[in-house]
């Protein structure tokens, strides 16, 4: 036998690797949610449940944390996808959880709700008893992530132990937990950056407009480029200006900022990551810029 | 694939466009072999370090080593626990790609109380690199670490000698290093060992052949990665297909369908194949391979798919469809290697949860056999159990009928977890030599 007839690309085993792990969690734990926030990696969760359970229905409903300060593109987007495939929609919001005190709104121009999200979406794993929640977290985003496993467990409060790690061996996934606790799963904690591009490419997605370069009025802070949007106020000395962008992630308007591209293409994306030289979070993230070990502390606490 | 004598640097051969294959790797070393600054050097040498990251070790650098050299080895380093105590603490992973292939490193820590990190890093890798420091040549560490690599049936084993630069890229000293090596390889089972000699720091032998070591012929490190034959390590001859999840879309979409899904964990399975449902035994025939896609022609590993049978056969999760040339026998009686990764030791009498394949049942140990010296490799057979990060053979029956194979023989359906049902950690990692129905 030629075993080089039976070769699979990269992309179509870390697929295969994925379409396992959902599977897995949809046998092993009762009551999933898939975690979708309208970014690239979210929309790859959503193809890869579709492989992994059509001509099924989903086993699982799909949430979204919306921190009211999103692109409104990226909302527009959402409900489209979500008629599209036919399934359910939970929408979890801060400004509830504002309203209602369970979160404080920062203040200032440099305010975010980015950590309050955590707030917001703990309530909602335990207002509709969720026992995992997957997420489209990659191990390559981030030094504090590639030690995380692709089943990560959460406490009572929500929170990573990353000391207590259990060891994850094979494709062979130990999803047991007590009560009040969660597992968080990452199906593409192997995929890199470039390979979700690519694999959009190749799977001819759909992904918001704002990853392909628009002009947009932004002003500049902290090296970055931020949208002008009522969620920011500007500080003395920020002018905006008009300029053709794109967003590498999608987040919050307030702490997600913008890359000067003219690539208004799914290729030219694709060749422009495999050319950058600067990380997604780097470049784009001022949530990760605080301290060295920024994503480490708010993963700690529950953050997705 | 291409021969070996294909040439880093010459002239491709009209070939239509290969697909990048995966690989999998493992590092292991001892504490200050050069490990982190080896996986430092491929990230960097092969352009997967972007400016920012850059930025930051030169910062961290400065801080630390007080001067300007750029320490490759603080790229690796992950959680505030290790950085503050500058050792590695679990596994990472790290990515990078050339055109040929693209890399996942397990990059496990090397002491020896975190064995069960190098067990679960090595678990899924298609080869390890086991670092040696020229100076001080095979020590017990490597040893360990080879034999962990051989246990864990990694069939390609790197010998990296590091630190060439140290003795004068001297070629006497590597020759007597991989002899030394080879040796010790003989006593263990494995195939493909290919030795090394380079210089994490300055990059000798690294990705490019190096200057200083005319001496060697052999491939730089990157070379052998990109094309070390891997295609072949997978079980394509037994089928076996472990279910998962049987999808029934319900009267709405179609009431008459009924998909098995899963990942092949070995052989080639065609429409038409003949099979058997184990353990419930029942015979019938594969009606169709379904994929999101569209219908496939065959299914092998490590494709997720979803299998219709032509009888209205009774199937579900954890049952193995097997092809009917090679029908392992379900058995409630394992002989098993395992690594043991709990405080509380495994004795005679525990009770555990198993997990093999998709199926999840009860185990007791009947006995231990013996417990593996990791130093010597000798069996100490009056070893009544196995501590932390011990590794040895047991005796297992099941509450239930496994389908297993020989780890030896299918890395996926030879090997189980087992998981205290109290605490609900995974405490052992097993591989089956033999079972017995
Ligand atoms: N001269 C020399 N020093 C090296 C080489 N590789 C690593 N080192 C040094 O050895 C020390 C330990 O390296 P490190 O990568 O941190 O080791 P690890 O503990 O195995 O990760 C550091 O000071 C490195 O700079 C090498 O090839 N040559």
């Amino acid at each position: 036998m030629n075993a080089a007839t039976y070769e699979l690309s990269h992309l179509r085993a870390l697929e295969a690797e994925a379409i396992h792990v959902m599977r897995e969690v949809a046998a092993e734990l009762e009551r999933p949610v898939l975690l979708f926030s309208g970014g690239k990696d979210s929309i790859v969760l959503l193809r890869l449940a579709e492989k992994a359970f059509r001509p099924g229905r989903f086993p699982f409903p799909v949430m979204h944390v919306d921190t009211g300060h999103n692109f409104p593109e990226v909302l527009e987007f959402r409900d489209r996808r979500m008629a599209e495939l036919g399934e359910r929609l939970i929408v979890a919001s801060v400004q509830e959880s504002i309203d209602s005190g369970r979160a404080v709104e920062e203040l200032g121009p440099r305010a975010s709700r980015n950590r309050l999200q955590t707030v917001t979406l703990l309530d909602a794993i335990e207002e509709h008893g969720f026992d995992a929640a997957f997420g489209g977290a990659r191990r390559d985003e981030e030094r504090a992530r590639a030690k995380e496993r692709i089943f990560s467990f959460r406490d009572d409060f929500g929170q990573w132990n990353p000391k207590a790690q259990r060891p994850e061996l094979w494709n062979l996934y130990n999803g047991r937990i007590r009560r009040g606790e969660h597992v968080r799963v990452f199906p593409i904690s192997n995929w890199t950056e470039l390979d979700v591009w690519q694999y959009i490419a190749e799977e001819g997605l759909e992904v918001p407009p704002i990853y392909f370069a628009h002009d947009r009025d932004v002003f500049q802070r902290d090296g970055m480029l931020y949208a002008v949007s009522p969620f920011v106020e500007l500080i003395a000395g920020e002018e905006p200006f008009s300029t053709s962008v794109r967003y590498r992630t999608v987040g919050d308007m307030s702490c997600t900022g913008a890359v000067e591209s003219v690539a208004g293409t799914l290729e030219a994306v694709v060749a422009e990551i495999a050319a950058t030289d600067l990380t997604e979070r780097g470049e784009t993230r001022a949530d990760d810029r605080v301290t060295e070990a920024a994503m480490e502390d708010r993963k700690r606490e529950g953050y997705f | 694939m291409a021969g070996p004598n294909g040439s880093r640097n010459g002239k491709a051969p009209a070939a239509p466009a290969r697909i990048s294959e995966l690989l999998r790797f493992a590092t292991a070393g001892s504490v200050d072999d050069g490990k982190s600054t080896l996986i430092g050097r491929l990230l960097y040498d092969s352009k997967q370090i972007l400016s920012d990251q850059l930025e930051a070790v030169q910062l961290a650098s400065e801080r630390r080593n007080g001067n300007g050299n750029l320490d490759l080895a603080l790229l690796t380093d992950g959680l505030r626990a290790e950085r503050e105590q500058g050792i590695t603490i679990d596994v990472a992973y790290r990515y990078f790609a050339t055109p040929r292939r693209k890399f996942i490193i397990a990059d496990t820590p090397g002491h020896e109380q975190y064995t069960r990190n190098m067990v679960t890093g090595a678990s899924t890798a298609d080869l390890a690199i086991v670092l040696v420091d020229a100076r001080n040549g095979v020590v017990a560490q490597s040893k360990r670490h080879a034999f962990i690599a051989s246990l864990l049936g990694i069939p390609h084993i790197v010998v990296a000698v590091n630190k060439m630069d140290l003795v004068d890229y001297d070629e006497a000293t590597f020759e007597r290093i991989a002899e030394d090596f080879c040796d010790f390889a003989a006593r263990l089972d494995v195939h493909d060992v290919t030795t090394i000699p380079i210089s994490a720091l300055r990059g000798d032998n690294v990705v490019e052949r190096s200057e200083a070591m005319r001496w060697y012929e052999g491939p730089s490190l990157l070379y052998h990665l990109e094309h070390v034959h891997i295609a072949s390590d997978r079980n394509l001859h037994d089928v076996r297909f472990p279910v998962q999840w049987v999808i029934r879309p319900g009267a709405d979409v179609d009431p008459d369908y009924r998909g098995y899904a899963g990942q092949v964990a070995g052989g080639v399975l065609q429409p038409g194949d003949d099979v058997v449902v184990l353990p419930s035994d029942q015979r019938t025939r594969v009606a169709a391979i379904d994929s999101f896609d569209g219908p496939l022609e065959r299914a092998f590993p490590p494709m997720s798919v979803t299998v219709r049978l032509e009888d209205d056969v009774d199937v579900s999760r954890g049952d193995v469809i097997c092809a009917v040339e090679a029908v392992p026998a379900p058995s409630r009686e394992l002989v098993a290697d395992v690594c043991w990764m709990a405080d509380a030791p495994l004795r005679a009498r525990g009770r555990y949860a198993i997990k093999s394949t998709t199926r999840t049942a009860r185990a007791v140990v009947e006995t231990v056999e013996h417990r593996v010296d990791i130093d010597t490799l000798r069996h100490d057979a009056g070893a009544n159990e196995l501590g932390l990060n011990d590794i040895g053979r047991v005796r297992l029956r099941t509450s239930e009928p496994l389908v297993v194979d020989s780890y030896d023989r299918n890395r996926a359906t030879g090997s189980f977890i087992l998981i205290d049902e109290a605490s609900n950690d995974t405490v052992g990692a097993g591989m089956v030599v033999s079972s017995t129905s």
